[in-house]
Parts: structure tokens; C-alpha cells; sequence
């Protein structure tokens, strides 16, 4: 990648905080930088990456507008981690599917949407579709399991092959020189960071989640909403477990495992998501980027959808409405795999490498500076 | 809005807007006095020269979570003694030293973050703790402490005239949007710095060489306020044409630049003036702190300009900078973008070569004493260096209580903290930290001796 614009408003920002270092203690990226003379263009998709956009160098620097230097570090990494997922997208032509995020994945989701409803409106007779169906089985006989289970599998095996491809393109670029053992090493802290988000705590008291106040709101929200992923995650492996290991059919019934692992997820993430858009309405709109913040809203209202249509059918599964809302549900479940590549997904993909990186390069002496003024 | 009455009286009024500003005006809200802060500058470059702090001294017996080690009074004040040759107040040494003390956690207790030294990559130091995100984020957690117990604050707001009453100060005059209006305070704390932005005052005692400086602060230390005291008969001390110099990247902006412009690779190039010629030992001083010895050496190269020419072994050496340095693959070329004589730098760089013996020089005069290698390795490169004034060795006195002293007493009511009366212990050099330190010890102190006077 040549140098344009973006690199080079990167590279003049960063050698000013290289030469600073005074936010060393906020973030993995300014250890990362320590001691830097030149950055390259892998280093910077790296650096990008890296970034959680927490804004405490916003908020702490002593070069932000209106001094002349005008650094705005967390804008010109925000820019350069857009323009990275576009870059390491795999289909190549794929990248052009951020550009224009809210119509792309409204078109798609939409689509396979539409789609879901018309095929199940139009293959099962209205007789079965909009009766109340009770008993081990009743999803299925709206739409047929093999069916159900056939096309959300298929289109996660897309979403999975499109994003390993790309995130091991990202990691070849930014994969530091080191040995096996060194990086087996690494897994273990970085993991930590990676769950814990630790760099969303500003080394301490927090970010600055939407002004100069200090908060964790935004760390807590994403924990929140997570965790309700993985709960609704759990509940359709525990189900399957269910189905072919135990032969029991859903529905279940409202104190299994499933039901109460599925329904606690959604509410989770409906009320993580909801702290999530909150934050991003209140927040200072300078240190981030505005495709970004485009990106977490389609993402984040996407989410949402899937969680509250899956709380639907569970609200509606016992009346003539669920078949409908099943097929709803599925299809925007469907609908968000094929779209997942294009998304705000990524980010969780390229954010673990760079932490990775991050904590492998940890693991090797630093560099220490005179920094005392 | 309170905007009503023509003429508020409150008890303390504090003109300044860096941390001896906010810590004066906590420490006087704190004691129940009604306090108000003054800064001049908009709120976006509030916080004066703390803005570019990083760090402050402090005396500690045992090693706590933000600072290992211990770090003794005697230590102290003999590293003081060390770098102003004597030229410091002994009982106010020994108040500084005593109080800065307690002042992590009184900072910590005000809202501001430190930095756990296990963490980043900042140098080791027993001797000084580190703000977590630096002196901005220092300001900040200052600004919304204050704010959140009840002091008011205005930015933009000069002070115009301070009407001294014998040694009363009855009004003060501030002005905020080209509208003046008078504040009637019990007691006024002077926390706005010294005078080094004030290039006229500067031409005054550096003469012509004053157009040559770059000042390396906040464009909003003017000494007006210290011009106003001196004039009301208060008693100055130091001198105006001491002053803390560093190398600096002639690049960077004439004002502000803060520590990012400050050039630390001396020791590993040559430097020459603007005829191509060198003029001092590079390798004189290897010290962290040399560049600081560089800044009054440049002030008197012609134009007040110097380059250091390193090649490509010693810029690998050299820290990053925030500009990066000029580069060329020969000298001629180098000096052709230098806008210096080809010929001369080539020479210059030929002789220096040709002396070079065992990491020093043989028969080269001035020689480079340590580290002498030649500069053989392209790309050679250059950063061309002015000198950055930090602040001048310059204040009004005062008395272990912060008042401002007169040729015969003291003023009744006016109270000074942080750099506008660091001289009084700072009379020469500089140690890291100490800005700081200063501030927010004398600053704290002005604080709560004004809201006492206040509370008479």
C-alpha cells in the first residue's frame, strides 16, 4: 500500500507521540510504538488494530487542537482500521461492502429476510403455518429441520471461511519475529486481554467513554452484551446436544436449559446493545471516525434485531404467530452470517491478533526512554 | 446567574490557570472560603506550563505503589543546592522539600490519576512520580475536582489592574471578552507564572537574541500580573536574564512546542553553526540532561541557529523525534537542504573524520571529548536546533507564608504560588519535576494562607 493521506497524517501524528510517550500508561499502542523511528504500512494496520478507540489520549494530550500540532491519534488510527477491514477483506471485492455499510447489509439481511418469509409463506400451507403448535417438534413442522439447520450453517461456513481468510492475511502482516514458543507463550496474557478488555480501562480509572468524565460503561456494556452472545450461542449447542445426543425435540420447556440460557442471552444483549448506542449517541464525535461510528450502529442495530426476534419466538411460541416469527428470526440470523464478514465482526478477529502481537512483543525486554520533564 | 450585583465580593481570588492555580483554589475552597479561578487562556489550552508536565519530585522515606525506593529531605536538598549553586532560600528549600511530601496523595485525594511504574515504558525514577496520561490529564482531573466543590471558574479572563491600596489590594480587574469589569476579594492568590512569553520583556534582558528564542510553553504566561507587582513596590527576585534554555527543533511551532521538540542526540553527531563550522564539545556532557546546556550555547550562534549532523549509525542511536530529521546520501547534499555552504559542511565533516581517534579527537579544536565516530554511513542526517526558552529564573519574593514581600514588609493580602515566585528557591538550573512540585506545594499553601487571611 503506497502512502497516501491517511498513512501519512498516521505517521506525522504518531512520531509526535513516539517523542511524548506521556499516555505510555493508558494503552497497549503507545508501548508499542516506544523507541519507533519509522512506521510501516504493516506496522500501522497493526497499530490500528490495536487501538480499542478509548479516547483517554484525546482527553490527556497536550497536542490536541487547537495546538498546532493538532494530534488526534484515536481519528487517524479509527480512519486506518476502516480502511484495513476493506483492505483484508477476502473476496477482495468484499472491502467495497463497508463503503457503503447501512444499504449493503440492509439490502442482504433484508433480502434473505423477505426471502425466509416468502419461502415459508408460500411452501407451507397456511393450515400448518398459522396454527398453534405445541409439543416436541413444533418448530419444525413450520420449517423442516434439515432445512433450518442446512441454510444457518451454510451461511456460517461462508462467514467463517471469508473471515479466517482475511485474518490470516492480517496476521502475515503483522506477525512479529518470533518462535513458536515465544507466541505460545503470549496466548495466555493475551487472552486475558482480550476478554477483559483491559484496554478499555485507561490503565485504571477508566475511559472516556463519551467526554472528559472517566467511565467503564462502555467496557461494562460490551461484557454485557458478550456475555448474552455466548449464553444465546450456548443455548443452541446445548440444544443441538438435546436433539441428537438425547433425541429430545424443541421447544423446550421454559425452565431448560436452553429456553433460560437463550432468554437470559437476549435480554443481555439487547440491554448491553442498548448501553452500547447510548454511548455512541453522547460520545464526542472528534476522536473517532464517522464510517466507524456508522459500522457500530448497522452492527449493533443488527444484534439487536436477531436478539429480540429470537425473544419473540420464545414470547410467541405457543401461539399462531410463531411460525412466522420463527421464520423471521431465521432469516435474520441467516441473513447476519452472510453479512458477517462485512460488519463490525471483524473488528473482535484483527483486535485479538494485535493483542496478541501486542502481548508477544511484551514478552521481550522494552525499551526504556528519558521521559522526564 | 449572579451576574446581578455590579461588584461580587468573594473571599479568594485565584489569577492563574495551571496546577498552582487549581491547587491554591482547592486547598482555599476546601479551608470554606468562596474562591474564584481566573484563566487567562480558552478553556482548550487551559493548565499554563503544567499542560506540559509529566512528573513532580517528591520527598518519600519507603517505596510506595507510584514511586520505588526512598528519596531522603538531605538528598533533596542537595541535589537543590547542587543545581542552583547556592542560589536558593533556604527556609523556603526546606518548606518545598517538607511539603511535597504529602502532595501524591493530596493530588491523588483531588482526583488525579498517578502512573504504577511496573506499567509502560517510562524511566525508571526514584526520585520523581509520573501523572498517569501526563500534566494535562493532571489539569483536567484539577479543573473538574474544583468545580465539583464549588469554585467558579472563568476562562479567557485576563487580569488588567490590580488597584493596590497602600499594601492593600482592593479591586482586581479582569477582563473577558474585551469587557472589563472589577472583583473585590479578601484575598488574592498571584498563581499565573512568570513572564517568558512576553518577547518584548525578554528583549529587555537577552537583547537582540530574544528574536532568536522559541518559547517552549503556553503563549499565555505574559508577566503582566508580575509587571503590576513589581511596579506596586513588590520586592523582585532572581534575575530576568537567567533563564532555562534547551536545543529545540527549529522546525517546531515559535510557541508551545512542549518536550516533543527538545533535540537529545547531540552526543552522537557534530554540531555547526550557520557557517558550517563547529563550536563546542559534543561529546562534552553525555547526560540525559545536555541538551539543557545546548540551549544557551545556540542563543549565541549567529541567528541563533545550529544543526546537529549525525549519519545513519548515529540517528540510529538517537531517540525518535517528532519531526523526523532531515536527510541526504551525501553532506553536500545534506548541507544544499540545510541551506548551508556545501563546501564548508563538507570540510567541516572531512576534518572531524580525519580527527577522530579511540571515541575521541586528536588535535581538533573545539575537540569532541566522548564518543567521536565518524560520520561516514549515509543517509546523513540533520536537525536544524534554535533554543527553547522553558522559563526564566525570575519572580517577586515571598515569605514562608506566600505573601509577597515589598523592600520594607509584605503585601497585606496578595499571596503567590508556582513559577511567578519559583525563583525564591529555583534561583539557577532545573531539576526534572520540579515545576510541578513547586506549584503544587506553594500554590496548595498560598491557597490556604489566603483563605485564613479571608477568614480574619
Amino acid at each position: 500500500m503506497p502512502p497516501d493521506d491517511l498513512t501519512d497524517e498516521a505517521d506525522r501524528v504518531l512520531r509526535i507521540c513516539t517523542a511524548c510517550m506521556y499516555c505510555d500508561g493508558l494503552c497497549a499502542v503507545f508501548p508499542a510504538i516506544a523507541g519507533k523511528h519509522d512506521f510501516t504500512p504493516n506496522d500501522l494496520d497493526y497499530l490500528a488494530n490495536l487501538c480499542h478507540n478509548c479516547r483517554g489520549c484525546w482527553y490527556a494530550c497536550q497536542y490536541a487542537p487547537p495546538h498546532p500540532f493538532a494530534v488526534n491519534l484515536p481519528n487517524a488510527l479509527a480512519e486506518l482500521r476502516q480502511r484495513s477491514y476493506a483492505d483484508y477483506a477476502w473476496p477482495r471485492w468484499l472491502g467495497a461492502g463497508f463503503a457503503a455499510n447501512a444499504g449493503v447489509v440492509t439490502a442482504i439481511v433484508g433480502g434473505v429476510t423477505t426471502l425466509t418469509l416468502l419461502a415459508t409463506a408460500l411452501l407451507v400451507p397456511a393450515e400448518v403455518l398459522f396454527a398453534a403448535h405445541r409439543g416436541a417438534g413444533a418448530f419444525y413442522q413450520v420449517v423442516p429441520w434439515p432445512i433450518m439447520a442446512g441454510a444457518a450453517a451454510a451461511a456460517l461456513l461462508w462467514a467463517v471461511i471469508s473471515i479466517g481468510v482475511s485474518a490470516i492475511s492480517y496476521w502475515r502482516s503483522i506477525a512479529p519475529r518470533a518462535s513458536l514458543g515465544a507466541t505460545l507463550r503470549a496466548l495466555v496474557p493475551a487472552l486475558r486481554d482480550i476478554v477483559t478488555l483491559r484496554n478499555l480501562g485507561g490503565g485504571g480509572p477508566g475511559c472516556n467513554d463519551a467526554s472528559e468524565k472517566f467511565s467503564q460503561q462502555r467496557r461494562w456494556c460490551h461484557h454485557i452484551m458478550v456475555a448474552g452472545f455466548l449464553a444465546s450461542v450456548a443455548s443452541t449447542l446445548i440444544a443441538a446436544l438435546y436433539h441428537h445426543a438425547l433425541a429430545i425435540e424443541a421447544p423446550y420447556p421454559l425452565t431448560s436449559l436452553p429456553v433460560l440460557s437463550g432468554g437470559i442471552g437476549g435480554v443481555a444483549m439487547l440491554i448491553g446493545i442498548g448501553g452500547l448506542l447510548r454511548l455512541e449517541r453522547r460520545a464526542d464525535r472528534a476522536p473517532s471516525a464517522a464510517a466507524e461510528v456508522r459500522l457500530n450502529l448497522v452492527f449493533l442495530v443488527l444484534l439487536a434485531l436477531v436478539a429480540a426476534s429470537g425473544l419473540a419466538v420464545l414470547a410467541l411460541r405457543d401461539t399462531p404467530a410463531m411460525g412466522l416469527t420463527l421464520s423471521l428470526h431465521l432469516g435474520l440470523v441467516i441473513g447476519s452470517f452472510v453479512v458477517l464478514p462485512v460488519s463490525k465482526a471483524v473488528h473482535g478477529v484483527y483486535r485479538s491478533m494485535a493483542l496478541l502481537r501486542a502481548a508477544i512483543d511484551r514478552a521481550v525486554p522494552r525499551p526504556r526512554r528519558g521521559g522526564e520533564e | 446567574m449572579t451576574g446581578a450585583s455590579p461588584m461580587p465580593t468573594i473571599d479568594v481570588l485565584v489569577v492563574g490557570g495551571g496546577s498552582a492555580a487549581l491547587c491554591a483554589a482547592i486547598a482555599a475552597r476546601r479551608h470554606g472560603a468562596t474562591v474564584r479561578l481566573v484563566e487567562q487562556a480558552p478553556v482548550h489550552l487551559r493548565g499554563g506550563n503544567s499542560r506540559h508536565a509529566r512528573n513532580f519530585r517528591l520527598l518519600h522515606d519507603e517505596a510506595h505503589w507510584y514511586v520505588p525506593d526512598s528519596y531522603g529531605e538531605d538528598a533533596f536538598l542537595r541535589d537543590l543546592h547542587r543545581v542552583t549553586a547556592g542560589a536558593t532560600d533556604e527556609v523556603l528549600a526546606r518548606l518545598l522539600i517538607r511539603g511535597s511530601a504529602d502532595i501524591a496523595p493530596w493530588l491523588q485525594a483531588n482526583g488525579v490519576a498517578l502512573q504504577d511504574p511496573r506499567s509502560g515504558v517510562m524511566p525508571h525514577s526514584k526520585r520523581t512520580a509520573f501523572f498517569l496520561g501526563g500534566g494535562k490529564a493532571m489539569i483536567n482531573a484539577l479543573y473538574a475536582t474544583a468545580a465539583s466543590i464549588g469554585v467558579e471558574i472563568g476562562y479567557d479572563s485576563e487580569v488588567v489592574a490590580l488597584q493596590l491600596d497602600d499594601a492593600h489590594c482592593g479591586e482586581v480587574v479582569i477582563a473577558r471578552g474585551g469587557i472589563a469589569g472589577p472583583i473585590v476579594a479578601k484575598a488574592v492568590v498571584l498563581a499565573c507564572g512568570g513572564h517568558q512569553a512576553d518577547r518584548a520583556w525578554l528583549r529587555e534582558s537577552f537583547g537582540d537574541i530574544a528574536d532568536g528564542l522559541v518559547i517552549r510553553g503556553t503563549p499565555y504566561v505574559t508577566g503582566r500580573v508580575l509587571r503590576m507587582l513589581l511596579d506596586a513596590g513588590a520586592k523582585p527576585v532572581g534575575d530576568p536574564a537567567q533563564a532555562h534554555i534547551v536545543a529545540v527543533d527549529a522546525r517546531g511551532p515559535e510557541v508551545d512546542g512542549g518536550i516533543v521538540t527538545r533535540i537529545t542526540a547531540i552526543p552522537y553527531g557534530i554540531v555547526v553553526d550557520r557557517n558550517a563550522k563547529r563550536f563546542h564539545d559534543e561529546g562534552e556532557d553525555a547526560r540525559k540532561t545536555h541538551y539543557a546546556r545546548w540551549g544557551a550555547r545556540i542563543a549565541q550562534c549567529p541567528g541563533q541557529i545550529a544543526y546537529l549532523i549525525m549519519d545513519a549509525a548515529g540517528r540510529a542511536r538517537a531517540l525518535p523525534t517528532a519531526l523526523p530529521p532531515i536527510e541526504a546520501d551525501s553532506v553536500a547534499a545534506l548541507a544544499a537542504k540545510l541551506e548551508l555552504d556545501p563546501q564548508a559542511l563538507s570540510a567541516t565533516v572531512a576534518g572531524f573524520n580525519d580527527a577522530v581517534r579511540e571515541s575521541g579527537t586528536e588535535a581538533l579544536v573545539p575537540p569532541k571529548s566522548h564518543g567521536a565516530a565518524a560520520l561516514t554511513t549515509p543517509p546523513f542526517a540533520a536537525y536544524p536546533m534554535r533554543p527553547g526558552l522553558t522559563f526564566t529564573h525570575f519572580g517577586v519574593a515571598v515569605d514562608p507564608q506566600m505573601r509577597v514581600l515589598t523592600t520594607d514588609g509584605h503585601l497585606e493580602n496578595i499571596f503567590a504560588g508556582g513559577m511567578i515566585m519559583a525563583a525564591n528557591v529555583l534561583g539557577r538550573g532545573y531539576l526534572a519535576g520540579l515545576g510541578v512540585t513547586l506549584s503544587a506545594v506553594f500554590g496548595r499553601l498560598a491557597g490556604e494562607e489566603a483563605a485564613r487571611h479571608a477568614a480574619r
